[in-house]
């Protein structure tokens, strides 16, 4: 019973910390003297109106479910980790660098190598916010967010640099891909197999955390720290190695950013992706499950933004202050966890660690 | 060019440069951490300050633009950056509500609201700050432009000793103090808990928010969506390390404006190719000391006992 309980508390207060972003966002609107009724309709049909909008929706919606992960994994384990940006670059400049490096077979192989190296340079940057945290008790929210920005910048010296392709004149970029290494379209549609990975990725985080000793083990170090090392758990294992799933998540998003869409690191690469993947797993109260549906929501608020500039003339920062409004408003909504009528013996069970407010 | 093939003259000027710059581009980062720390003694933290200080540069600039006063736009931010700490403070003292990740809510909402309301200002030139000219006496322009100084850096210093007088004998420095050191000390002694810390944190807005007015009013002298990258959170890392002393702020962010002027400096007088790399230093410093200075066993020294940074 309680946890049903949970479930439908999860579900709604969410719902109505984004309807009421939806309604300040209304009031936003109006502000600016347009009609409200008209920017919420856009959202929904730039979103979900007809299979161009749903597809690219979908498109957008894929790279938000693998930083989301970036944000909820180590959530899990009890870190605030928000520089899943800086681990997307690392991931895309990989993608780019590996050919560089070595010759790559042609097809899937070469893509299964670009893609594990942009795995690997994500992981490798969260888990070392996650080892600072264990090693030094940096603040692992600063050092991630200060690692992002670190990684920015040497994204954009290699490209701008040493990795420039000459032929870039106007917007600096790497060399292209190598045709046969580019991730595709899934059939007919328009949207690319990066999807499925994303799919796939939350899936596969699901089932680590629900079903398997280690993601249990993983659970308890994010619910109690001081429980976990009395049952004997390694903490900073398992802390590291939740940084270097959520991490090798949002470089895999990077890597395919590249493979798939740009086809050459360059500056379109950096779009903020992380930043609202934070969002995403916030709303998704860190469940990899959860992530899907809402990076599909907020990739199709993303998706609508250019028909609110088109049609209503908003700035294309519209759907910034939707999406802030919502982060402040879930957050808000946690004081309200718990408090959802009901007789107090069932909330007081449904009472359980959830590592979302759980400080640093 | 490259490095080595620099003149003594040029590394002169290299040196005058960053110098001088020390305090062009030191000023956002000393207001910035000083709101900061005035609302780390109250014991929460507010990563929000990086969309107060790119909200209030708007709001500065916007004001600006719209009444041809300067000091009406530096007014105009600093109510606006107060504005948005005062939501973030508020809503931390919800129950539940974890002030780390609230921040970066904060940050997103200042930050896509500023870009929003700040658009029709991308064009438009706004009456700047005039500054004050100290270098009159020599012949030389370069230094001539390093001791042209920012007309807030004196506020800013006055603001650093002000606080740090404020904090260690006044009433209200006593209870923020108290309040941020242990919540159920300062309850004991009938202290308001939320209501101290709510005042902290939006006078820190205020605070940070002449920061702002310092981006776009003075230098760079702007307004553009890239006018801050990350000042704000490097303000916070600039906290720990001055160990909540509002004149070690200060030297801090000297240091640090000194290291972000670097770049540019080089850049001046011909070597080119680093500016990435050098624009990366300050964030490299601050990690830097963050790993120097911290430890897993113990709190810092100075650190306020109710702040959710320390474990």
């Amino acid at each position: 019973m309680s946890r049903s309980m949970q479930f439908v508390e999860a579900l709604v207060l969410p719902v109505l910390a984004l309807t009421g972003a939806l309604l300040a966002f209304g009031l936003f609107v109006v502000g600016t003297g347009r009609d409200p009724v008209q920017a919420w309709g856009l959202l929904f049909l730039g979103a979900f109106g007809d299979a161009f909008s749903i597809q690219n929706t979908l498109q957008r919606a894929a790279p938000l479910m693998l930083t989301a992960l970036c944000v909820a994994l180590p959530a899990r384990a009890g870190l605030t980790v928000i520089g899943g940006e800086g681990a997307l670059v690392a991931g895309a400049l990989a993608c780019a660098a590996l050919p560089y490096l070595m010759p790559l077979p042609q097809g899937a192989g070469g893509t299964l190598l670009v893609l594990v190296a942009s795995a690997l340079a994500g992981a490798g940057w969260i888990a070392l916010a996650g080892w600072l945290r264990q090693w030094r008790g940096v603040n692992e929210t600063i050092s991630s967010l200060l690692l992002a920005y670190l990684a920015i910048n040497l994204f954009k010296h290699v490209v701008e640099g040493p990795m420039r392709d000459p032929a870039s004149l106007n917007k600096p970029s790497t060399l292209p891909l190598d045709e046969s290494i580019r991730i595709g379209s899934m059939g007919t549609m328009d949207v690319h197999w990066g999807l499925v990975w994303g799919l796939a990725a939350c899936v596969a985080a699901f089932i680590w955390l629900s079903f398997t000793t280690h993601g249990l083990a993983t659970r308890i170090v994010g619910g109690n720290r001081r429980a976990a090392g009395l049952i004997g758990l390694p903490s900073t294992a398992l802390i590291l190695t939740a940084c270097a799933l959520g991490g090798a998540a949002a470089g895999l998003a990077g890597g395919i950013e590249v493979a798939a869409v740009h086809t050459a690191a360059n500056a379109s690469v950096i779009v903020g992706l992380g930043y609202t993947g934070i969002l995403v797993s916030f709303v998704a109260r860190h469940h990899p499950l959860a992530i899907i549906p809402v990076a599909i929501l907020l990739g199709g608020f993303g998706a609508a933004g250019s028909m609110l500039q088109r049609r209503m003339g908003l700035p294309d920062a519209s759907v910034h202050v939707l999406l802030g409004f919502a982060f402040v408003l879930v957050l808000a909504a946690e004081c309200w966890r718990g408090r959802l009528r009901l007789p107090r013996w069932l909330s007081a069970r449904a009472a359980l660690p959830v590592p979302a407010r759980e400080g640093a | 060019m490259s490095l080595e093939a620099l003149s003594p003259d040029a590394w002169g000027a290299v040196v005058v440069a960053v110098l001088g710059g020390a305090i062009r581009v030191g000023t956002p980062f000393l207001f910035v951490s000083l709101g900061e720390c005035i609302t780390e003694k109250s014991g929460r933290i507010n990563l929000g300050l990086e969309g107060v200080l790119v909200f209030s540069a708007m709001a500065a600039f916007g004001a600006s633009w719209l009444t041809g006063s300067p000091w009406l736009g530096v007014l105009a931010a600093a109510v606006s950056g107060a504005l948005l700490a005062l939501v973030h403070g508020l809503l931390c003292s919800l129950t539940r509500v974890n002030d780390l990740a609230m921040g970066i809510a904060v940050m997103m909402l200042g930050i896509g609201l500023a870009f929003f309301l700040g658009k029709p200002l991308i064009q438009p030139q706004a009456p700047m700050l005039a500054p004050i000219a100290l270098g009159e006496w020599s012949e030389s322009s370069a230094v001539r432009a390093a001791l042209s100084i920012n007309p807030l850096f004196p506020v800013g210093v006055l603001l650093a000793l002000g606080l740090t007088w404020a904090l260690a004998t006044t009433r209200w420095g006593l209870t923020v103090r108290l309040v941020g050191d242990s919540s159920d000390a300062a309850r004991a002694m009938g202290m308001p808990l939320q209501g101290t810390r709510i005042v902290a944190t939006t006078l820190g807005g205020a605070i940070a928010g002449l920061g702002g007015a310092c981006l776009s009013l003075y230098y760079p002298g702007s307004w553009n969506e890239s006018l801050s990258s990350g000042q704000g959170l490097i303000a916070v890392a600039l906290v720990i390390f001055a160990r909540w002393r509002p004149v070690a702020c200060l030297w801090a962010a000297l240091l640090f404006g000194g290291a972000g002027a670097l770049g540019p400096a080089l850049q001046s007088v011909g070597v080119t190719g680093y500016t990435y790399l050098f624009n990366a230093v300050p964030y490299a410093l601050t990690l830097l000391i963050l790993v120097l200075t911290c430890s897993p066993h113990r709190s810092l020294r100075g650190a306020p006992g109710e702040l959710s940074v320390q474990r």
